[in-house]
């Protein structure tokens, strides 16, 4: 059954040096929060999973915290590169990092055959794309009916799936709403999860029967960490901060001021004194 | 009404989606564009976003696949897994929207790295949905400002197929889908030549010469047995472009975008 735990022993408990960690949240309900105590309590050497590593996975690998990153987009939507990343590709600061390169339907399929416990996703895809060159967990099957060549990939199984959501109730069970993403997928395919929620309600409501809910005993622990996917946004309570995104190409650019950046709003800054 | 090149490119784009099309759209021009024709001569026209949300009506462009906009304003929302699987790979696409860096005489796109894969120069934002999309949607539309960087010889990383490295791959490697129909840059319209498959410019933007595509352009381009001039954008169509633009500046609290 998920427990409730603060953010800094959630992390601490669950997040270990060495760990394949995914965090998720496609665009929306990133949990930056989570993230930023990762990089506040140095637990690196990690594996990072995710489809568009986005500011969080810019910010973790500017840290030095990535030894290995799969992904399939690692772009500011919108604004251009990721300037930590690049500089971790191009020139090896502050590490060098491994990269694992797919496309979004080969992570999206990896996590859904995680989910189901299967070790490999089949679907159509990478035909004609050098990716399958650079990428030795890209490989092609004979479909056992048709014929047809399908790719293939390793499911998805991290050690840790950390995600965001809305709301949680007394018992632990979890919602999500909006642009849903593959979270749901992340959280089953992990050995363990850890959800932040923007609140602790009595009961979920019940808007529609089909609402993701991740139920309690699918989760581990469960933190309350109101405005915890800023500055991505949570559908219901904040909005997307599209100009912190715009700014973040500045910052980032620079080496002194991504750490002067993290400094001041990172690790200067304690879980709880987080707004 | 005078207009920039980029609003002629984004307006080109938007007269190329017809109101029964359902388009696959991806951020920034092809946002632009598929919104436009919406709002203007393609009302029906049904836009799905990676993220999940299929049938989309913005109000303003959004800055990311997944902003709040696009979901608070659609039919419904999916989660990536399904909108792969069942709306792509479903074959429930009409138009995928498409650009990169880089593009060949074929439409092949790379969007993953400038220089050797493992030391590259730059290293670009990756292939994202696109080596899927250029697979999946009857056909594809690629969307690009015109120049010798982008419009390149041979391309050094195929991320996403287009016709194939000699236009003849699609069909070999079981692809029953169309690929690139259409390539639509600052300078020119371009389709593929229906036996070759190359990319040829078939009308140029009001006052292109051949010379300036021919300058842009790394590779021998050559040029369709007519060549149209592109009818420049209407009052009408500029307006509603630029009412977009304004209100989307407004909403992320920035100055307007081109």
């Amino acid at each position: 059954m998920s427990e409730l735990l603060s953010l800094r022993d959630a992390v601490a408990g669950l997040v270990h040096q060495g760990d394949t960690v995914a965090l998720e949240g496609f665009t929306h309900l990133i949990p930056f929060a989570a993230g930023h105590e990762v990089i506040r309590q140095g637990i690196g050497e990690l594996t990072l999973i995710r489809m568009t590593p986005d500011l969080l996975y810019d910010q973790m690998i500017g840290c030095g915290l990535a030894k290995r990153l799969v992904f399939s987009w690692g772009g500011n939507p919108g604004v251009g590169s990721l300037h930590r990343l690049r500089d971790a590709v191009e020139r090896g600061w502050p590490r060098p990092i491994e990269l694992e390169e797919h496309s979004h339907a080969a992570m999206a399929n990896a996590y859904a055959a995680g989910a189901a416990n299967m070790p490999a996703a089949f679907f159509r895809g990478y035909l004609g794309s050098d990716l399958a060159t650079v990428n030795p967990n890209i490989r092609f099957v004979d479909c056992p009916f048709t014929g047809e060549r399908l790719a293939a990939v390793p499911a998805h199984r991290p050690d840790v799936a950390i995600v965001h959501a809305q709301q949680a109730d007394r018992a632990g069970n979890v919602l999500l709403e909006g642009i849903v993403g593959v979270q749901k997928e992340a959280v089953l395919a992990a050995k363990r999860s850890l959800v932040t929620v923007e609140e602790i309600v009595d009961a979920l409501p019940r808007t529609s029967p089909n609402a993701v809910v991740l139920p309690a005993w699918t989760v581990t622990a469960i933190a309350v960490v109101p405005g915890g996917a800023k500055p991505s946004y949570a559908h219901g309570y904040y909005a997307r901060d599209n100009a912190f995104y715009l700014a973040w190409d500045a910052i980032s650019r620079d080496r002194e001021a991504f750490q002067a950046w993290i400094a001041a709003n990172v690790t200067g800054v304690s879980a709880e004194a987080r707004p | 009404m005078s207009h920039s090149a980029v609003e002629m490119m984004t307006v080109s784009a938007a007269r190329a989606l017809a109101d029964d099309d359902v388009c696959f759209v991806g951020i920034g021009l092809p946002s632009a564009a598929c919104n436009l024709a919406r709002l203007t001569h393609a009302p029906r026209l049904r836009l799905v976003y990676e993220s999940g949300t299929i049938e989309t009506r913005p109000d303003v462009l959004p800055l990311s696949i997944g902003d709040g906009e696009l979901c608070e304003t659609a039919l419904a929302t999916v989660s990536v897994p399904e909108m792969f699987q069942y709306w792509l790979q479903g074959g429930r696409i009409t138009i995928g929207f498409l650009g990169g860096a880089q593009v060949d005489r074929f439409g092949n796109l790379n969007s993953t790295v400038i220089g050797d894969y493992a030391k590259p120069t730059v290293r670009l934002p990756g292939g994202g949905g696109a080596p899927e999309i250029a697979a999946c949607c009857r056909r594809t539309f690629i969307v690009m400002r015109h120049s010798r960087r982008a419009f390149v010889d041979r391309l050094t990383f195929v991320t996403t197929l287009g016709h194939g490295p000699t236009g003849r791959e699609r069909r070999a490697l079981g692809l029953t889908t169309e690929g690139p129909a259409l390539l639509v840059s600052d300078l020119c319209i371009m389709r593929p030549h229906p036996e070759t498959k190359e990319l040829q410019v078939t009308s140029l933007h009001p006052g292109v010469t051949r010379e300036r595509v021919i300058e842009q352009t790394g590779w021998p381009v050559t040029f369709a047995a007519t060549v149209d001039e592109t009818p420049a954008p209407t009052a009408r169509e500029l307006d509603v472009l630029r009412d977009l633009h304004a209100r989307t500046a407004v909403a992320h609290g920035v100055d307007a975008a081109e």
